[in-house]
């Protein structure tokens, strides 16, 4: 079967007018059809160049994205991005920024209405259709940002870091929020996070990269039994997930921490 | 802790009633002065006698139809340079080396006394409406083309990344998530263009003695007439002063709605 999302070789290299400064070394990777990737590393390892590459921000770059076997450069309607910040559009109510992509495509005005009241239970944010985004809390905003990706029924999502922003109970809330909108979707998605436990309790897959240049440096499959949900953390296997995530995780943080310390003192 | 906040209310009455205060109390001084002999009555009339005025102002000098012939013209001019300031701002953020090249000079002609330019605009347009209107359209364009640009520029990167994200036309991009984003902005470039405007065009109106209430102030000077100039004069400083805190208010609230 062909992966749903197919990255192959993709490296890149910014240029300064210091000359270049490598982000990723060749990263490849093939993503299942309904399958929850997560990728982790220290900050600076270039996850979030990963990411705007696959989502098409990025457009110079060397390897392929493919998605269903046919490669795609710039954004592309199967791939749909949530961000870390703060996104609603803050001059459309709930439900006119879930029908946002809709309204673009030119879906009549009462099929995309109905569409986005559908998302806005989905997300569990339904009675609050006609609120402003300043009226409602960040994690509904992020919510509501999740469900406007949703709209355009991308094939793989790509979130980064959707819940860096958000306090420990409400990503934990919304981190359940996802798993069950996986799950009953069937999602194919890819999370990008620094979080650990985060990422052992949605993914079926963790990458760990390491720090820049980065590269992927162990895949740690997670086998915990489905359908999920924030209880998890409590059990001994989860437990020994995010211990052994962390093992690795240790030497490529402390590099970073080193590196950023140094550019602040040197 | 209640009665401290109690006395506190009572003590510190709110800004409004401090202005009123203020301002009543500047009248009550210049009051004094004047009937004491201090100030010439010929030169500063006491403000009774330029309250007093008005009401020869509102029967027998059509104080109400040079009110409404000053407006009309007013927004008539921010109407036209909203349209080609909003355009102009545009380009200038959109092509990077003319926003170098002329945000500056934009900036420099805000703070500069564009009514001067009058003459030049009275030889095209000749001494009517036209070239007050004109004035006002110049005077207007500088705050508008300015917050336009700085709206433009300061839509936060990702909600242009939400829209390309989607694969949105340029087009789309823009009607859709630029302009909106820097709606608030634009808008507040509007609201001080048109105070901008309402300037010029008194300006203009006093100057070529043609039009609504500055030539019915410039009239009133001619014939001497000076406590009906100062009450013209205070009428035009009052009108603007509600008119700042009335689109002020406008402005917050569509703010809050959205």
């Amino acid at each position: 079967m062909t992966p749903v999302l197919r990255i192959k070789d993709v490296a890149k290299t910014f240029w300064t007018p210091n000359g270049g400064v490598r982000a990723l070394e060749p990263i490849s990777l093939d993503i299942r059809q309904g399958e929850f990737i997560s990728i982790i590393g220290p900050s600076g390892c270039g996850k979030s160049t990963l990411m705007n590459i696959v989502g098409g921000l990025i457009e110079e770059y060397e390897g392929e994205v493919l998605v269903d076997g046919a490669a795609v450069r710039g954004c592309h309607k199967e791939i749909g991005m949530v961000f870390q910040e703060e996104s609603t559009f803050p001059w459309r109510t709930a439900i006119d920024n879930v029908a946002f992509p809709l309204e673009a495509a030119g879906v009549p005005r009462h099929e995309r209405l109905k569409r986005a009241r559908e998302l806005l239970k989905l997300v569990g944010l339904d009675g609050f259709e006609q609120r402003f985004p300043s009226e409602l809390s960040g994690g509904m905003r992020q919510r509501i940002a999740i469900a406007r990706t949703l709209a355009f029924q991308p094939r793989i999502l790509l979130m980064d870091e959707p819940f860096a922003a958000l306090d420990e109970q409400t990503r934990l809330l919304l981190g359940d929020k996802v798993l069950q909108i996986q799950q009953e979707l069937n999602q194919t998605t890819m999370l990008i996070t620094h979080n650990i436990a985060e990422a052992v309790q949605l993914s079926d897959r963790v990458l760990i990269m390491t720090f820049r240049p980065g590269r992927i440096l162990r895949v740690v499959e997670i086998d915990l039994p489905r359908p999920r949900s924030s209880k998890l953390m409590g059990g001994e296997k989860f437990g020994q997930y995010v211990a052994a995530i962390w093992e690795d995780l240790r030497d490529e943080a402390s590099k970073g921490l080193q590196e950023m310390e140094g550019a602040r003192t040197g | 802790m209640s009665t401290i906040t109690h006395t506190g209310a009572l003590r510190r009455p709110p800004p409004i009633v401090t202005r009123f205060l203020v301002l009543a109390a500047l009248f009550a001084v210049w009051e004094a002065a004047s009937r004491a002999g201090y100030v010439s009555a010929f030169i500063l009339p006491p403000p009774s006698a330029i309250f007093q005025s008005f009401e020869m102002l509102f029967v027998h000098e059509g104080l109400v139809a040079a009110f409404l012939r000053t407006f009309a013209e007013a927004f008539a001019a921010a109407g036209i340079g909203s349209l080609i300031g909003v355009a102009v701002g545009y380009t200038l953020h959109r092509v990077k080396i003319a926003g170098r090249a002329f945000t500056g000079w934009v900036a420099a002609s805000a703070s500069a006394p564009l009514v001067l330019l009058y003459p030049l605009f009275l030889v095209i347009f000749g001494r009517n409406s036209a070239t007050i209107v004109a004035m006002g359209v110049v005077g207007c364009m500088p705050p508008i083309i300015l917050k336009t640009k700085e709206g433009l520029d300061n839509v936060r990167p990702v909600l242009l990344n939400i829209g390309r994200s989607f694969g949105l036309t340029p087009w789309k991009q823009f009607w859709m998530i630029q302009f909106p984003a820097a709606l608030p902005t634009i808008f507040n470039g509007v609201r001080i263009g048109l105070l901008f405007a309402i300037i010029n065009v008194v300006g203009v109106e006093y100057l070529i003695v043609f039009g609504g209430l500055g030539q019915l102030i410039s009239d009133l000077g001619d014939r001497f007439e000076i406590p009906g100039m100062y009450a013209g004069i205070l009428f035009v400083i009052l009108v603007s002063v509600c008119f700042f805190f009335i689109t002020e208010k406008i402005e917050t609230w569509l703010l809050s709605s959205k």
